[in-house]
């Protein structure tokens, strides 16, 4: 067996090397863009490993499945079905306000509303780093899908997508500390921005003047600016104001809408495209 | 050769897979790091064969499957890899339990250079709940050793 003796590089220098290369990762990795074709290779190499470690949860939700009993399968089909008729009315209300809204905006000579293709994505619970808030989903550049791309569920906003590989990505919450969302209050279409504090169920606003109409339950929704996230999506309630005049600003805390705690199904919100205004 | 760096490939690999399995939300903030405490065990074992570019390639793997800041997780196996390393022939005359008491140290260590580094970075704060996955790999480690050791001298990896 041969010992550290003899060998040809020494162990500091390896180290030394070790460091110095993992700097310059470090550093390429923070003032680059994450779209390159560096990063989604890399990315794809590790894809595999990512639907290995979700390998188990899935048998374990294909075995709970199997177990559900005849009666809970027709309640539940009994309620959505329910669900689904109620939802096709207001969506039969949908298609005639949209007619006459579209009318609306051509008299005022207003552009036309923008629509996005959409793209549903599944959730692999794998872990990942305890300092970001972020999930694994099953759609990479094979499915078209690129980095930027916001990304909501049933109720809300949840993020957006980074790290693109070829099957897999990344969406980043939007209670992660590094991501903020462009929103306006509902109620009065002021507009302001929300940040992540890393907390999973808390976002703050920022620079809140203290004079500034807001209240506790405002609905806040995309605001389209940045044209990052497309207008009118769901983000977030108010439930807290601090108006300590002591500080420059009130703070305020808002509740993420989209149940970013047990998200499953994602819905990925494609590129922009103007809408064709006669249509049926 | 290549018969023993793929035995050792794959308990690498497995150790991936056990440290991305998805969790309770409940246990999630007490997962031992698996991959590392697998390869402090063959950097002790085999010093000639894994030491700090194993560690480089596997902690860029682990980056890359957790999502981190890429080098982060390189930097700091490299830094644990090394100590172990440089020190296995003192490492392997300790009795098990004493070696678990270093490793948990190694591993406290660790943490605190990822905290360090995410710090800078993400700006995050420190939370005293960091440190549970070294206390935990520390109680995992005599049978992290005791499994490993018969999987090499079953295997006859040298």
């Amino acid at each position: 067996m041969n010992l550290l003796f003899g060998r040809s590089i020494s162990l500091q220098l390896r180290l030394t090397v070790a460091v110095v290369l993992s700097i310059v990762l470090i550093i390429g990795d923070r003032y680059t863009s994450g779209g390159t074709f560096v990063r989604t290779t890399l990315n794809t190499l590790v894809s595999p490993v990512l639907y290995a470690a979700n390998i188990p949860y899935e048998l374990f939700n294909v075995g709970a499945q199997s177990l559900h009993t005849r009666d809970r399968l027709l309640d539940e089909n009994e309620v959505l079905r329910a669900k689904q008729l109620l939802q096709s009315e207001q969506l039969q209300q949908y298609q005639f306000l949209l007619k006459e809204n579209n009318e609306l905006r051509a008299l005022l000579g207003a552009s036309a509303r923008q629509s996005h293709n959409r793209q549903i994505a599944q959730v692999l619970s794998v872990r990942s780093n305890r300092y970001n808030h972020q999930v694994v989903i099953n759609k990479g550049t094979i499915d078209g899908v690129s980095e930027g791309q916001a990304v909501i569920d049933e109720l809300g906003l949840v993020g957006q997508l980074t790290h693109v590989g070829t099957t897999t990505s990344r969406v980043l919450l939007m209670t992660d500390t590094t991501h903020a969302t462009p929103v306006r209050i509902l109620r009065n279409d002021v507009s302001m921005v929300v940040e992540g504090i890393g907390k999973i169920n808390l976002v703050q606003l920022a620079h809140v003047s203290h004079s500034l109409d807001i209240r506790i339950g405002d609905i806040l929704v995309t605001s389209g600016l940045g044209s990052r996230f497309p207008e009118g999506y769901p983000v977030a309630v108010v439930t807290e104001i601090d108006r300590d005049e002591g500080l420059p600003f009130a703070k305020v805390y808002a509740e993420p809408i989209a149940q970013l705690d047990r998200i499953r199904l994602l819905v990925i919100l494609g590129e922009n495209s103007i809408e064709v205004s006669d249509e049926p | 050769m290549s018969r023993s760096f793929s035995f050792i490939t794959f308990s690498v690999f497995l150790a991936l897979i056990m440290a991305l399995m998805p969790l309770p939300f409940s246990l999630e903030p007490f997962r031992p790091d698996w991959v590392l405490l697998v390869l402090m065990y063959w950097s002790i074992a085999l010093p000639h064969r894994v030491n700090i570019g194993w560690a480089w390639c596997t902690g860029l793997i682990m980056d890359l499957a957790v999502g981190s800041p890429l080098g982060i997780n390189s930097l700091t196996y490299s830094v644990c890899i090394y100590i172990t390393v440089s020190n296995f022939q003192k490492l392997r005359n300790f009795s098990l339990w004493q070696q678990a008491m270093l490793i948990g140290l190694f591993l406290a260590l660790y943490h605190l250079l990822q905290f360090w580094l995410n710090h800078f970075l993400l700006d995050i704060y420190f939370n005293p709940a960091y440190l549970w996955p070294a206390l935990i790999g520390m109680l995992c480690w005599p049978w992290i050793f005791l499994l490993l050791r018969k999987y090499r001298r079953h295997f006859r990896i040298r």
